[in-house]
């Protein structure tokens, strides 16, 4: 009923000693990020594309019909994951880094 | 057990020798200027030319530091903002600070030097100010209240008095970015995002814009209540409907996604450096290129018109798709739309 | 976006259209009401096509004496509730939620059902109480959390259930005969979760075309074409546009999870009565999470604030415009029933995006009509 985004998988937590039902992933959306519950889609991967509503995954997507159906993702943002989001770009990004407007 | 060289506690508020040691030590080095280092009652400001143009403002936001910015540089921005969509150019603040008991010292300190750095970049100066200490109230810390005054030269009226049927509605660039920012700084909305607020000082792009030609009639920044807010404002204001193109407001695709994901309007989130201008026809293009030569200004477009007189004004989208929907005004805090 | 292909849709749905005197389809799901009006599509539709919202904003439906009971927890000692954000602002015999976090209470707006649990555990000295209301796409997230909680051995994390089924509802809908309805789009996003197939009965049995669709302008288009060309044809299949998320099957995994635990109920739907089978309740050992065990709280009679007509918004049997109270005694600032809170209220959506009933452009586009 409610709100389902695409995004891409950029991690999946190791879940030794978690509580937590099924793996938890962090994912990407063009360049903010949250955690998600993978527990009704366990078999997704790192870099697969999968539809989040309230926190969970709840089904995975083929990239390109993602792409036709969301007009909105970046053509760009499709196929192999960009090196920088490898390297852990989206981690951590936005805390603690030298900023200009800080002064 | 607050440690008084780490935490503010409510002594520093006192007015007695703790108070005196914290604004000498950590503060006013920082602020230092002709007008302030005096520390008298009040500051005494060279006569204006012009009018005096005076506007106050209080900030609260949490948390204080957030992507792109904090509390103190918003203090700033905010007031030389509200002066500068006058058309007044701003040359002094007031700063109250409202400090909670157990604030760490090391991050008054940053946001203080912050606002040194935002005022230098505005070109103001923080002419007097106060500071008082209160029992912790489970905020973040930290509020502050501002006055500010600026020139406002002979001649210049800006307002909703003189826009009229055709006139274009422009936004000097991409929208949604500060409040985005600011949840996702927030405890409890665990998410991350590489938005940062787009706080800045817009004087001098203002500047630029007034200087560009003389046909703006109207500039206002679209803070709370974002782009919808000030589009419903208009409309209310000069009784005629307002048309924006959906397709033509500038949005980054991050802002866009950020926005889908937590279930927000983005027409309807705060922003902290951007102005809305209502602008002669035959001098819109003149100030969009000014806009667009400006650093702040660079993602800037005419996004829609002022439309005919009517009973009932309203501002009407029209959307990607092709249709059309009206804008409202944001009813109040707009909540993250889950289910 | 590509205007041209939302042009040829609207083309194609003028077209079926024509060739029958009116089309009436339900958008069973809040989140299509609100997406056809934002979108603009709404008023691209041709002047025969009447689209009827229905049951599926769960907020709507939610019995007022949920919303009491939540209120009654709210104010005990040590509670903090966490809801999804649209509850908040619910208006009960004793204010909302909001009114009561004015008060001093603990209610706290969260994003996922685990960051609940999350609250929880941070906070061990507290009793943490889920308000858990949604369709299927909501409910398998409140399993994982209530197992996460019990596998994490929380003491202190409860939920008030609240949850309920669609196809019960259409059912309960389509038996009541109160409503003519040609055709239904289906929830985008429920489905991911039942499969396009568990529509099969209301095409088959029932003989209304059941269109799954997504939320996106173009895809909400051709879900409202093909239903168009079925109503127009006289057939009545299951059709699903929303492939790329939307499987026959659906989501086994997810519905395994609600099976672990919850069991269906009957529950009571706000001014439409008690529907059997329709809820859900906690099952086995998840039993010890629900909160009116812990907390000695019942759910009271279901009522509807004077002159609120909710109950019958949600059924399709009054438009919004037609409530006394829309746009006067109810508005979103002030609102009197849910409908009109919940940004997938129809009212909050008729209210929000459509023109005001003065207005001259109001008789005259698809916002205005009943």
């Amino acid at each position: 009923m409610c709100l389902g985004v695409p995004g891409r998988i950029l991690e999946i937590a190791d879940d030794e000693g978690t509580a937590a039902v099924g793996p938890v992933a962090a994912v990407d959306f063009q360049g903010s990020r949250i955690e998600v519950s993978l527990a009704m889609t366990p078999e997704a991967a790192v870099g697969d594309w999968v539809l989040v509503h309230a926190g969970f995954a709840i089904a995975r997507l083929d990239a390109e019909e993602a792409r036709e159906t969301w007009e909105y993702l970046d053509a760009a943002d499709l196929g192999e994951m960009p090196a920088e989001l490898r390297a852990g770009r989206g981690a951590g990004g936005a805390d603690g880094e030298a900023d200009g407007n800080l002064g | 057990m607050l440690e008084p060289e780490k935490q503010v506690l409510l002594a520093h508020g006192g007015g007695g020798e703790l108070t005196r040691r914290l604004l000498a030590e950590r503060v006013l080095p920082k602020l230092a200027n002709e007008l302030l280092d005096p520390l008298t009652d009040g500051a005494v400001l060279a006569r204006p030319g012009g009018r005096i143009c005076l506007t106050t403002d209080a900030f609260v936001v949490q948390p204080l530091e957030f992507p792109g910015g904090d509390i103190g540089r918003l203090a700033v921005c905010g007031t030389v903002n509200d002066l500068a969509v006058m058309g007044a150019a701003p040359k002094a603040l007031s700063l109250a600070l409202i400090l909670e008991e157990g604030l760490a010292i090391a991050t008054l300190e940053r946001i203080v030097a912050s606002i040194a750095a935002t005022a230098a970049e505005a070109g103001v100066v923080v002419a007097t100010g106060d500071t008082k200490v209160v029992e912790r109230r489970g905020g973040d810390g930290m509020t502050i209240t501002t006055a500010g005054i600026g020139e406002l030269p002979d001649g210049l009226e800006l307002g909703t008095g003189t826009i009229a049927t055709g006139d274009a509605v422009l936004v000097t660039g991409a929208i949604a970015e500060h409040g985005l920012a600011v949840m996702s700084a927030r405890k409890g909305l665990s998410f991350r995002t590489e938005l940062r607020s787009d706080v800045a000082p817009l004087n001098g792009l203002v500047g630029a814009m007034l200087a560009a030609a003389a046909g703006v009639r109207f500039l206002r920044d679209p803070t709370r209540g974002g782009l919808a807010g000030v589009l419903a404002d208009l409309a209310e204001q000069t009784r005629r409907n307002v048309e924006v193109e959906e397709d033509a407001v500038p949005l980054t695709p991050v802002a866009r996604h950020t926005a889908e994901l937590l279930g927000l309007d983005p027409l309807t989130v705060a922003n902290e450096g951007k102005v809305v201008a209502v602008v002669a026809p035959g001098d819109a293009e003149k100030v969009l290129a000014a806009c667009r030569a400006h650093p702040l200004g660079r993602a800037a477009a005419i996004i829609g018109r002022v439309g005919e007189r009517s009973d009932w004004p309203l501002v009407e989208l029209l959307t990607r798709a092709g249709g059309r929907r009206v804008v409202q005004r944001p009813y109040g805090e707009e909540l993250p739309r889950i289910c | 976006m590509d205007k041209r292909k939302v042009r040829q849709l609207v083309g194609a749905i003028a077209e079926a259209a024509g060739r029958v005197e009116r089309v009436r389809l339900m958008e069973i799901c809040g989140t299509h009401t609100v997406s056809l009006f934002r979108s603009g599509v709404k008023g691209m539709l041709p002047a025969n096509v009447r689209l009827i919202s229905g049951p599926g904003c769960p907020v709507c439906v939610t019995s007022s004496a949920y919303l009491d009971a939540a209120r009654e927890l709210a104010g005990r000692d040590n509670v903090t509730i966490c809801t999804y954000g649209d509850m908040v602002r619910v208006p009960g015999r004793a204010g909302s939620l909001e009114h009561a976090r004015g008060q001093g209470a603990d209610v706290r707006v969260v994003y996922s059902a685990r960051d609940a649990v999350g609250v929880a555990r941070e906070q061990p000295e507290r009793d943490v109480v889920f308000l858990a209301v949604g369709f299927e796409t909501t409910t398998p997230a409140t399993a994982a959390a209530v197992m996460e909680a019990d596998r994490a051995g929380l003491t202190n994390f409860f939920v008030l259930p609240g949850h309920k089924l669609v196809l019960p509802a259409i059912e309960a809908l389509l038996a009541a005969g109160e409503v003519p309805i040609d055709g239904f789009l289906c929830p985008g996003h429920v489905s991911v979760i039942l499969g396009a197939a568990a529509y099969r009965p209301i095409a088959e049995a029932r003989g209304k075309p059941c269109v799954v669709a997504g939320f996106e302008p173009v895809n909400m288009l051709e879900g409202l074409a093909a239903l168009a060309r079925q109503v127009a044809e006289g057939r009545s299949a299951v059709e699903n546009v929303y492939g790329v998320a939307v499987t026959e099957e659906g989501n086994a995994v997810a519905r395994r999870m609600i099976a672990e635990a919850f069991e269906p109920a009957a529950a009571v739907w706000r001014a439409m009565g008690t529907i059997p089978a329709s809820g859900l309740e906690l099952r086995g050992k998840y039993r010890r999470f629900d909160a009116r065990q812990r907390f000695g709280v019942e759910f009271g009679e279901d009522y509807e604030p004077a002159g609120c007509l909710c109950g019958q918004v949600v059924q399709g049997k009054v438009a919004p415009a037609a409530c006394p109270l829309f746009g006067k005694a109810c508005t979103p600032l002030a609102p009197v029933g849910p409908c009109m809170v919940s940004s997938e209220g129809t009212c909050a959506a008729w209210y929000k995006y459509g023109r005001p009933a003065g207005s001259s452009s109001a008789g005259t586009n698809a916002e205005g009509r009943g």
